[in-house]
């Protein structure tokens, strides 16, 4: 860890007092954070405390009412989902959005999509500069595939494999996009214990080799509190606690939500 | 098989030889971000110069051995070839041990440098090094999640090349000298057993002995520079090193390093090998993956490979072996290897197959009959590390089931009274290292290796082992009681990944099963029998009925054997867990060790003999990481069906 905090930069993406309401249902409320370049910063809290939400709306999914978002030096009130991404904002889903009639290779090869240049007609037909351009994006696509450890499922249709393989795969599509943030949205759900230590090491890597800023969302405590530098900690759509897994941990407000509290 | 010259006597000069007489053939090939890569001799050869240079430039010495952990790759094939150059002793060690089983090697040796494949292994050798201060650099291949390790024992393998390439240009006459030093009765390696009981022994096995042992099998087999092997299992295994390192370096044929250990089957379809070895394990495997595939066919495919597998069963053997064959059965196998056997092959990536190999334990008759009936030369082979692998091979043509075939040319065998099977042959080890106690009990004043499998010769020379001399045993009435002859007959039953037979001076044979997770779940989802997991559905009543049929089917084919019809299997429980290397209860080459089981489940071998029908379990586990947990179950026992010999035989 120490490490890496020397590693640690700037401000990449601020939000500021973002709330969010669907009709009555406030979903988060006067939120503000920031996520430093290079660094693991999670999103926690227990269920319906709005952490998927906010990544919609980093994500530009979800337009909040009010508040904004400074990213890159620049100021939104709300994100475009495709101009996000061009911008090196890349995502995975907490319930996968893969393309399951389609191989592991055709599925991250769709990732490299917005670094295509050739236009669809040379595409199709696979001749000359989108030939080479194909060739090119196979061979950042084949890092990908072996720095996740996936080529025993390269030719496979993604609807076959087990969970925690299409979350490898997810995972993989999201990095071909060789984003500068990563927004995982439960990474580690629904996995036994050494699926997620090796999505925990995935991760770890990740930030390491790529300097790839990561934000993830996670509700399971301990996995979160060894892998990121720093914590958000949401409770029904409210900041409750932010710093380091330990100054986390120790807040009592925390321990409340997460244990409960007599009233 | 291509002459090599005479001289050429350690594996450093045949590999400077091959330089030469076959510089652009390939050497090894790997797959590498999907593509297969190829070293020519010539780069191989670049590369081992390289790395000697920068070993000798860290210390590495005459005498000293380097560790070598990882799997099949051209690094570590070339780090064993660069420290036996300056005369040094590879250690190959198995990289799915944990790392308080690689202290015990390093210590035994005074290891002193090591190559490690990756984080994983590092992370292992940084482990144990208090306990291994010997060891002073550890060099690792793929610097993955390496950057921010900081021990100064560490270095990238790049770096050390560059040492070496610029210490060989400063002084490029060194490391002939070097190389022109060695001799044959130089240690090559050491290979350390994996120890079916007590602590591993450092098995010490000159370039001599490795050597001819390479080259009196190849010649026998007639393999050529043409030949192509798939190296997929641990290095540290003297089978796999024999043939991806020993006979590569005699006849100068290709290895191909698959991509991972699980592409190992689309890589060895892609590969083609043509020369392959394959313990009984990773064949049941494979011939399990058909089945299940099969079973799920259309009722027409199913059928197709129903009647073809019935021809190539009848016939299919005699045809490999060049016996008579009748017109018409003969124009029904061509039929047949049209339609399924040669698409099965294909499947398998044995399309190429000329000699195949199984050795390691002893082979189920239907299963190695499988491979033969649909063409595909496979024999069985008996050795040890001990012996440099070949004692005996099944010449062509003179294949069976139930034997190993006679001695390879060079090696005298003979039997003791007690059946023990005794061993001279140029490819004998030199001694267990530092441990001449036990060398003095394996290896009497004569020269005679005694090898504690217990067998005889039958009608044709040919030698037929039954069991290890210490497990042969009698039931009280004095039966005849051969333990791992009934788990070998059980385990050839998809469903049945393992059994571990008790019955020594008792009255009666009961047994332990696991159950296959693929083919009993496989099996329990075209049932619609839902279960939560592995424990729930070695616990569920259908899986036992299932067990328990594939038991009354032994218990038949023993009452028809006049000397086990008396080793029925009266009683039988299915396991509540895997039997797994790293609680002990497997050896790292995936053997039983019955002795140990008896003892950690006591309880169970109690109930199986006190006539309980149901029995509560507590057991410890190992993950991979090291860590241990607690699994309990209540495990059922039930009573299997047996049938009187006189009747059996009459029915038959």
């Amino acid at each position: 860890m120490g490490e890496q905090a020397r590693r640690v930069g700037e401000v990449i993406l601020a939000v500021e007092r973002v709330s969010l309401s669907f009709g009555g249902v406030r979903a988060l409320f006067e939120v503000s954070f920031d996520v430093r370049e290079h660094e693991v910063r999670a999103i926690i809290g227990p269920n319906g405390a709005g952490k998927s939400s906010m990544l919609n709306v980093i994500n530009g999914v979800y337009h909040p009412q009010q508040g904004t978002i400074r990213y890159l030096g620049r100021e939104y009130h709300d994100m475009d989902p495709h101009a996000v991404a061009a911008s090196g904002i890349s995502r995975t889903f907490q319930n996968l959005a893969l393309f399951k009639g389609m191989t592991v290779l055709d599925n991250i090869m769709a990732g490299r999509n917005l670094k295509m240049r050739t236009n669809l007609l040379l595409q199709a037909l696979r001749i000359g500069p989108a030939l080479r351009e194909e060739i090119e994006h196979r061979e950042v696509v084949e890092r990908i595939i072996d720095f996740l450890e996936i080529q025993a499922y390269r030719k496979m249709q993604v609807g076959r494999l087990p969970y925690g393989l299409q979350k490898r795969v997810d995972l993989a599509r999201a990095l071909a996009m060789e984003p500068r943030v990563l927004l995982l949205d439960e990474p580690m759900a629904g996995m036994n214990m050494e699926e997620k230590q090796d999505m925990c090491r995935f991760i770890l890597d990740v930030n390491d080799q790529f300097g790839t800023t990561i934000v993830l969302i996670e509700h399971d405590m301990g996995v979160v509190m060894d892998i990121s530098d720093r914590v958000v900690v949401l409770d029904y759509g409210k900041k409750i606690g932010d710093g380091t897994p330990d100054e986390v941990r120790a807040k009592q407000a925390v321990i409340d939500a997460y244990l409960g509290v007599s009233h | 098989m291509a002459e090599i010259p005479a001289g050429l006597d350690t594996f450093p000069k045949l590999l400077l030889h091959h330089a030469r007489a076959r510089a652009e053939r390939p050497a090894i090939r790997e797959k590498d971000l999907g593509i297969w890569q190829t070293w020519t001799w010539q780069r191989f050869a670049d590369e081992v110069r390289s790395l000697a240079c920068g070993l000798a430039e860290h210390g590495f010495k005459r005498g000293d051995h380097l560790a070598l952990i990882g799997d099949n790759r051209p690094r570590i094939y070339a780090a064993m070839c660069a420290a036996q150059c300056l005369g040094g002793i590879s250690v190959p060690l198995y990289q799915d041990a944990v790392a308080a089983e690689m202290a015990f090697p390093i210590q035994n040796a005074g290891i002193t440098h090591a190559l490690a494949e990756d984080q994983e292994q590092v992370d292992k050798l940084l482990e144990i090094l208090p306990q291994c201060p010997s060891l002073a650099r550890i060099y690792f291949d793929e610097p993955r999640g390496l950057r921010h390790y900081a021990q100064p024992q560490l270095m990238d393998c790049d770096k050390l090349l560059a040492i070496g390439a610029e210490a060989l240009e400063r002084d490029p006459a060194f490391l002939d000298v070097e190389i022109a030093k060695g001799a044959g009765s130089d240690t090559a390696a050491m290979f350390f057993t994996s120890g079916t009981t007590g602590v591993p022994k450092g098995v010490v096995l000159t370039h001599a002995a490795l050597i001819n042992r390479a080259k009196a099998a190849a010649q026998m087999e007639g393999l050529s520079d043409e030949d192509v092997v798939l190296a997929y299992l641990p290095p540290a295994w003297i089978g796999q090193n024999i043939f991806s390192y020993a006979q590569p370096f005699v006849t100068g044929y290709c290895i191909c390093c698959p991509e991972s250990s699980e592409t190992v089957m689309s890589d060895m379809r892609e590969i083609g090998p043509t020369y392959y070895f394959a313990p009984p394990a990773v064949l049941e495997g494979l011939l399990t993956r058909v089945s299940i595939r099969m079973e799920d066919a259309g009722s027409l495919k199913r059928a197709m490979y129903r009647y073809f597998m019935d021809v190539a069963r009848r016939v299919g053997g005699a045809i490999l072996d060049g016996r008579p064959v009748g017109a018409f059965d003969r124009l029904l196998y061509r039929l047949g290897d049209l339609l399924v056997y040669g698409p099965l092959r294909n499947v398998l990536g044995m399309s190429r197959v000329r000699v195949a190999y199984t050795a390691g334990e002893a082979i189920g008759p239907d299963l190695f009959v499988f491979y033969r009936s649909i063409g595909i030369n496979l024999k069985q082979l008996y050795g040890s590390t001990e012996t440099s692998v070949f004692v005996c091979i099944q010449p062509d043509g003179q294949v069976k089931s139930d034997t190993v075939g006679p001695a390879v040319a060079g090696v005298e065998l003979k039997f003791t009274p007690q059946r023990e099977l005794l061993i001279r042959s140029p490819g004998l080890f030199k001694e267990y290292y530092r441990n001449p106690e036990a060398t003095a009990l394996a290896k009497d004043a004569e020269g005679w290796y005694h090898t504690g499998d217990a067998g005889y010769f039958d009608a044709d020379g040919h030698v037929k082992i039954i069991d290890r001399v210490k497990d042969v045993g009698a039931l009280s009435d004095g039966t005849l009681f051969a333990p791992k002859y009934l788990e070998n007959k059980l385990k050839f039953f998809p469903f049945i990944k393992e059994a571990v037979a008790f019955g020594n001076g008792r009255d009666r044979v009961c047994v332990f099963i696991n159950i296959d997770m693929e083919a009993v779940g496989n099996w329990a989802e075209r049932r619609n029998l839902p279960y939560a997991g592995y424990v729930d559905l070695a616990s569920r009543d259908e899986v036992y009925t299932l067990v328990a049929e594939c038991i009354e089917k032994v218990n038949l084919d023993l009452s028809q054997d006049r000397e086990l019809a008396n080793s029925q299997i009266h009683r039988f429980l299915v396991l509540h867990k895997e039997l797994d290397a790293d609680d002990g209860e497997l050896t790292r080459s995936r053997k039983v060790r019955r002795g140990h089981i008896g003892e950690k489940y006591g309880a169970l071998v109690d109930a199986l003999y006190g006539g309980r029908q149901v029995v509560h379990v507590e057991a410890q586990v190992r993950y991979e990481d090291g860590r241990t947990g607690m699994i309990s179950a209540d495990v059922k026992i039930r009573d299997a069906k047996t049938f009187p010999a006189a009747a059996a035989r009459k029915a038959a």
